[in-house]
């Protein structure tokens, strides 16, 4: 519940842009945050194993008695992990979105989970990292050279960074980092069993003490993310405009992508690479909002919250009673929604 | 149009001159080809000597080398160069048409389609050998006609292709993830290793297939060469020089997935070495006028070396894959950079 409470409470005043009112925006964000309470409910009811209410109730205020119980139990960090990642996820997305102005940034596209993950195996594997903190230190120093590459990169020549050029680059990066991180794991048998958890994301097995240590993280991301509304709104009027409104384009984009990259490392060092809850929740909620990020990063936020945990159930109900990773239900739904954005515009620049 | 006699003299030398530094280029890269499948035959873990390797080769019963050369050498050294045959070609043609180098197979979907299927048959179904390869080419196949559609409207845009099979490709690389979850973990090593692409544990009979689809497939691009040339000037040049275009697309892209799709079920998806051929082949001196033939060498050439420093020169043996990944990796940062340098891409 932390999560969909973070970015409200973070959110600055909402006002809607002169001559656009929107007094809807308010409703939504009730219907959003109602949604998503019913999916947090969905998810601590819904697993392998049918449990009775009174069990349920009875997990809910700490008792671990019988095995029902302990299911309840185990499934609330999972929960919580589900609603803290998509949330950082769904955020990072629609600042990135802000930050390249394009439609088609999305950490997973733009190669910032895999990098994340390629350093994550590289310090397992050559560096001995072993340690929570290490975990998120070295995944999010990964994360932010990957994007600073890609964009970098993506940005050369004419024209500077376009939806072609950056989602090739980003592919591109992608493919290579994928196919080092199994050059070094290859010949290490020892580490090859927790490769899996560096392809694909999941947020099964969450505990609390999981957790905790990458709290101060996500929280830090979502606070710069979030203040950095205003700067984005200046940027999206495009670099010159808003350079000429008084605002350092430079150190204003810097800023807004550590947020974001802050959100993505954290995330993947704990859930491995999710693609796509970036690039589908700041579309589905542009939407409902309108182009204003006051308004658009708090509804990605509680968006993507409600969208991770809504594939992370329906993952449990699909392969039952197996279970199916969170980061291939996303991959599922989100790739025809990129498919779907690429054909509907001609592709152009926010 | 006529030209004066000095000039027309002039352009002749030119052509001639151009044409037979072509024909250098093509017989060196076929020399390094044939020195490199020497090598991999003569010079393993132990040294055969040459007479020894051709006493084998004639089918002789040669005590000691038989096995080695015959068994383990000879089939991998085919499949390399098969693999980076149809890569090389497949790939290029992929480039040229779309004019776009980032548009090679590996990226855009089909190399992920083909190593689906062939994960799934392998893995769900168990199957192995030329079915394998029958659902890895029809799979191949099925992404790129479906990349293909949903890119078309109001016909198909380049770049449109190339972003849809991005995410096709994501949606497929998952699913590929999702049938090795429930490979048991014994198997995981295995297709993971398979996943980079390898040619180890090639055998010859199997072989045919592939060799056949090279011959067929390959065929049929080559003979759309001058099309594919003129498809190089941009799409409205090629129609105006009388180029049926929607036509064409569809030869190519039949022809260079079932050639890569054949490749994949073989030896899996060997990285980057569709996407490597066609640009190396590009910046060699003098190869001018199709790119199709040095880029097929040229596969062929990163197949076989990569694979013998994966088996002899590294601290551990790896797969082919992962030494042409880690090769590709650079160049392709390297390629990017200077495409979007001069503005070539849109």
């Amino acid at each position: 519940m932390s999560a969909a409470q973070a970015p409200r409470a973070a959110a600055p005043d909402p006002a809607p842009l002169p001559g656009r009112p929107n007094r809807l925006r308010p409703f939504w964000l009730a219907a959003l945050a109602a949604a998503l309470a019913a999916l947090c409910a969905l998810s601590v009811a819904i697993g392998t194993r049918e449990v009775a209410l009174a069990d349920m109730i009875a997990a809910l205020t700490g008792q671990v008695d019988t095995i029902g119980q302990a299911a309840v139990a185990a499934r609330i960090p999972r929960t919580l992990l589900a609603l803290l990642a998509g949330a950082a996820l769904g955020l990072a997305g629609a600042v990135m979105q802000g930050v390249t102005r394009n439609p088609l940034a999305d950490p997973g596209i733009l190669g910032v989970n895999m990098g994340a993950s390629l350093a994550v195996v590289v310090g397992v594997a050559w560096f001995h990292v072993t340690s929570a903190q290490a975990y998120i230190w070295t995944a999010i120093l990964g994360a932010g050279c990957a994007a600073t590459f890609v964009y970098a990169i993506g940005s050369l020549g004419r024209g500077g960074a376009t939806p072609l050029k950056l989602a090739l680059a980003g592919a591109a990066t992608s493919v290579a980092f994928s196919s080092m991180v199994i050059a070094v794991v290859l010949p290490r048998s020892d580490i090859a069993g927790g490769i899996r958890s560096w392809q694909i994301g999941g947020v099964g097995g969450a505990s609390f003490e999981r957790l905790s240590p990458v709290l101060p993280f996500l929280l830090a991301g979502f606070a710069i993310s979030l203040l950095s509304a205003r700067k984005l709104n200046a940027l999206a009027l495009g670099d010159e405009l808003a350079a000429g409104l008084g605002e350092r384009v430079a150190a204003a984009r810097a800023v807004a992508a550590l947020g974001a990259i802050l959100l993505c490392g954290a995330t993947t060092a704990i859930c491995g690479p999710i693609g796509f809850v970036g690039l589908v929740v700041p579309h589905l909620c542009r939407l409902l909002t309108g182009v204003d990020h006051r308004w658009l990063l708090p509804f990605s936020a509680l968006g993507g919250a409600g969208l991770l945990l809504a594939a992370d159930i329906a993952g449990r109900i699909v392969a039952r009673p197996a279970e199916l990773d969170v980061g291939i239900v996303t991959a599922f739904v989100g790739a025809p929604f990129f498919i779907w954005i690429v054909r509907r515009q001609r592709v152009r620049e926010l | 149009m006529t030209l004066p006699a000095p000039a027309l003299d002039a352009l002749i030398g030119n052509r001639r001159r151009r044409l037979s530094r072509r024909r250098l280029v093509i017989a060196l890269l076929l020399s390094i080809v044939a020195a490199l499948f020497a090598l991999t035959l003569v010079l393993g873990q132990s040294y055969t000597s040459p007479g020894d390797v051709i006493r084998v080769l004639l089918g002789e019963d040669v005590p000691g080398a038989g096995f080695t050369v015959g068994q383990l050498r000879l089939p991998r050294a085919v499949l390399s160069v098969l693999a980076g045959l149809s890569f090389g070609l497949g790939g290029a043609a992929f480039q040229i048409m779309l004019r776009n180098p980032l548009a090679s197979p590996d990226i855009i979907g089909i190399s992920s389609g083909a190593s689906a299927a062939a994960v799934f048959a392998i893995v769900v179904l168990s199957l192995d050998g030329p079915a394998v390869s029958v659902f890895a080419v029809a799979a191949g196949l099925g992404v790129a006609l479906l990349v293909y559609a949903l890119s078309s409207r109001n016909g198909v845009a380049g770049t449109r292709l190339i972003l849809v099979g991005i995410g096709v490709s994501a949606m497929l690389e998952s699913f590929i993830l999702y049938v090795l979850s429930g490979a048991p973990a014994w198997t995981l090593q295995e297709a993971l290793r398979w996943l980079t692409g390898s040619v180890n544990g090639a055998q010859l009979d199997q072989m045919l297939p592939l060799l056949v689809a090279l011959a067929g497939f390959g065929g049929l691009l080559l003979s759309r060469t001058r099309d594919l040339e003129a498809l190089r000037l941009g799409e409205d040049t090629a129609a105006a020089l009388g180029v049926r275009i929607a036509r064409t697309r569809i030869v190519v892209i039949v022809a260079a997935v079932g050639m890569i799709a054949f490749a994949t079920a073989m030896a899996g998806p060997i990285a980057f070495v569709a996407f490597l051929s066609g640009p190396i082949a590009a910046r060699l001196p003098g190869s001018n006028g199709s790119l199709l033939v040095p880029a097929a060498l040229t596969g062929a050439i990163l197949v076989l070396a990569g694979d013998y420093c994966g088996q002899f020169l590294l601290p551990s043996r790896y797969p082919v894959g992962v030494v042409t990944g880690a090769l590709g990796a650079p160049y392709l940062i390297f390629l990017i950079v200077r495409i979007n340098r001069s503005g070539g891409s849109p």
